[in-house]
């Protein structure tokens, strides 16, 4: 199947010296000295200034279907996400019904499946309804087909020390891991934005910065005790940081998101009282974002995961209060990591590979992504251009929604090409393959 | 001044001694028999009022109606909106109908200025009002009120020192005062509890303190905010007759005032809360003088901001 055949020259593998790259029967089947690669029957990409990095996965997702496919679906989640570079998505259990049984996380990777762009592996609720009461059959999601390993009420926290505790300890039994969105419920009732000195200026009821570190300090604590794994969702603040870099360096096995959003916008933007600014946890401060591009470079946070939220028109397009929660990542998330980290010289491209996709792939036990570009190894790729500004155009997206906070923003990067075990998902920046017609 | 009155911080020193003058100036028509201007004939305000407030939408009624504009009342009660419509479905019906300015109250912080800023609608936009935001047009009424008693009617507050009491994290009326009254050279100090100031207070200009006794002997104007009794089910404060006892202005405090200081109060009051009935009808209040100056102030920023004829045109009717 000389087809299937790809050679890629002159490639950056991870901003280091260029080289050749084969894929073939899913697999990089050779790494060659640039240009030496036989092309025989192959299609030949020319990749000169071109950075290739494994497939970038997303801890973080919210594919929106089953239940609210106005917003998003499987297959446009999944085109969002091949688009942004990403190989594997996990897909959040907040959909309605909840992701909180087998039969359900079946249906969601069977959808990923026939999309055929991206890996969709379904995040399992940990309590049902994410009730917070009542254990989901963890174990039957996780020998379902879809294997489910990560398991997170997100949305919601599990608030309750004694179920947090119990699904702590049960996961254990298949290596799974429970991600908790960290928020003290009763501390941000109503809660519309960050609390401090811009919210007491704008009228809007604060969100504040200890409703996420007490559950954090206290997640970390019950982890501890109980031996067991534990990740935090889109860490905010610089307290919440400091508490897991301390957790870490105790020898808890805690491990650490960060959004790409509270990795470069600031509370600031509230000020327009926009609610495509809107999201949670809220934009934070100038000092937060600094803290938190800190703690990914030195590994404190381990990885960086989209919260992709996609919302309607209607929920954004109204007064602040009365607006939806969430904003697009998926198609933005490496070029806005180019510019915090990459630009500012705080991480360079391995050290992206390592965030967004070695790490990530790990917590999610996701063998096959976040591997070495190595021969055979899977080839999982994105090759992006480090010298080709994009400037985000929201109707120009593959998601379904268009909340993206980016709107007319250049970011320094763009995705060239996205391969999934051999396969181009995007070429020349175009999303390309898939099962289903883009409805 | 900006085409809309969004916050009190919209304005300059200079563009509120305009309105304030002017509204001196308007002042002296309402005071006649005849109390209408011709000045805002064939114009159209609509007070688009998503939340009751009957006080604040006749005060703006009647100034609209004495500049002669054509007056839409827009009440979420009985409208659409109580079915559901969204913000922005009102504010496109209003443009199709030609709306000049649109008088905006909203429970939700922010809606004005999204209503202003959204491209929805032309006209100029006024704050009437947004959840616990702001109330410009309550801050240069009671600026107007302390400025006729405290400065013989002219200039700005420079030096006048007001003490704001209660719940101020809920206030926009707080909001707003601290911000004009400091445009205007006054010294704020808040006084409440601190569970009822905001994350941040120390940022604003202006002082702050728990103990109202301490301030009283040093204050040209007092204003108390209203307090909601269901706040102490937030755990706010314990109880209606601990916050009375500890913020609430009773005769003895009102004795403690200095003789030319005035007392304020934004209404509705809760009598016997923050402030008793006696210190309420005493000759130093001027909560009553603070509603028929309102009207006032509210047709001078109707006025200004749709750039009516000049006001000597007006005048000769």
């Amino acid at each position: 199947m000389s087809n299937d055949t790809y050679v890629i020259r002159h490639v950056s593998v991870l901003g280091g010296d260029p080289a050749d790259l084969v894929l073939r029967d899913g697999v990089i089947a050779e790494v060659t000295a640039p240009g030496a690669a036989s092309a025989e029957g192959a299609t030949e990409i020319d990749a000169t200034g071109l950075v290739a990095l494994p497939g970038l996965v997303d801890l973080h997702t919210h594919l929106r279907e089953p239940g609210r496919e106005d917003a998003e679906t499987v297959e446009t989640g999944s085109r969002a996400a091949a688009a942004g570079g990403f190989t594997a998505v996990f897909a959040m259990a907040n959909t309605d019904p909840v992701a909180d049984t087998a039969g359900t996380v079946e249906q969601v990777w069977r959808l990923g499946h026939e999309a055929g762009l991206v890996d969709v592996q379904p995040v399992g609720a940990v309590t049902l309804g994410l009730g917070g009461r009542q254990l989901a059959e963890l174990g039957a999601m996780a020998t379902s087909a879809a294997q489910v390993r990560v398991f997170s009420d997100d949305g919601r926290c599990v608030h309750d020390a004694v179920i947090m505790r119990r699904a702590l300890e049960y996961v254990k039994a298949f290596d799974g891991v429970v991600a908790q969105h960290a928020q003290e419920p009763r501390l941000t009732e109503d809660a519309q934005m960050n609390e401090g000195p811009l919210s007491g200026v704008l009228g809007l009821r604060g969100w504040p910065a200890v409703a996420e570190e007490a559950i954090v300090a206290r997640d970390v604590l019950l982890a501890e005790h109980v031996g067991s794994r534990l990740h935090v969702c889109h860490v905010s603040t610089a307290g919440s940081v400091e508490i897991i870099r301390a957790a870490k360096a105790r020898g808890v096995d805690v491990t650490a998101e960060v959004t790409p959003h509270h990795l470069l916008l600031t509370e600031q933007l509230v000020t327009s009282y926009d609610p495509v600014y809107k999201v949670n946890p809220p934009l934070r401060s100038e000092a937060d974002v600094a803290a938190l591009r800190a703690a990914l470079a030195d590994g404190t946070i381990d990885a960086v995961a989209t919260d992709h939220a996609p919302h309607p028109v209607e929920d954004k397009d109204c007064e602040w209060s009365a607006a939806a929660m969430g904003m697009l990542g998926l198609e933005t998330a490496l070029g806005v990591v180019a510019e915090a980290m990459v630009s500012t010289g705080l991480l360079d491209w391995a050290g992206v590979a390592d965030r967004m996709s070695v790490r990530p792939a790990r917590i999610g036990r996701l063998d096959g992504h976040g591997r070495p570009i190595a021969a055979g190894e899977p080839a999982n790729l994105v090759l992006l251009d480090p010298t080709a500004p994009r400037t985000v155009d929201p109707a120009a997206l593959q998601s379904r929604s268009h909340n993206t906070p980016y709107a007319g923003r250049t970011l320094p990067v763009s995705v060239v090409a996205t391969f999934l075990r051999g396969r181009p998902t995007v070429l020349d920046g175009a999303v390309v393959g898939g099962a289903a017609v883009r409805a | 001044m900006k085409r809309h009155l969004l916050s009190a911080a919209d304005l300059d020193r200079d563009d509120a001694l305009l309105v304030l003058d002017t509204a001196a100036e308007l002042a002296q028509i309402t005071d006649r028999a005849v109390k209408k201007l011709p000045t805002l004939r064939g114009r159209t305000v609509v007070n688009l009022f998503f939340e009751d407030s009957t006080r604040t939408r006749i005060s703006f009624e009647a100034a609209a109606k004495r500049l002669s504009a054509d007056v839409i009342n827009f009440s979420a009660k009985g409208s659409s909106v109580s079915k559901g419509e969204s913000l922005k479905d009102t504010a496109l019906t209003l443009e199709a109908m030609g709306a000049d300015a649109v008088v905006i109250r909203h429970s939700s912080s922010g809606a004005p200025h999204r209503l202003a800023h959204s491209g929805w609608i032309q006209g100029s936009v006024v704050n009437a009002g947004d959840g616990t935001h702001e109330h410009p047009t309550q801050s240069l009424l009671d600026a107007f009120t302390m400025r006729r008693h405290l400065a013989g009617g002219k200039g700005d507050l420079e030096g006048r020192r007001v003490t704001i009491v209660g719940d101020v994290l809920h206030s926009r009326v707080a909001r707003s005062n601290v911000l004009l009254l400091a445009t205007l050279g006054a010294e704020v100090t808040l006084v409440a509890p601190p569970t009822l100031l905001p994350v941040g207070v120390e940022t604003w200009p202006c002082a702050t303190s728990y103990d109202l006794d301490a301030h009283l002997k040093h204050t040209d104007a007092v204003m108390m905010l209203r307090v909601q009794r269901e706040r102490m089910n937030a755990a706010f404060f314990p109880s209606e007759r601990e916050y009375s006892r500890r913020y609430g202005l009773d005769a003895r405090r009102m004795a403690q005032l200095p003789d030319h200081a005035i007392v304020m109060h934004p209404g509705p009051m809760n009598r016997g809360m923050e402030i008793a009935a006696e210190v309420a009808d005493a000759p130093r209040s001027v909560i009553v003088e603070q509603v028929a100056n309102g009207v006032s102030v509210r047709m001078a920023v109707l006025y200004l901001l749709l750039g009516g004829a000049n006001l000597g045109d007006g005048t000769e009717a």
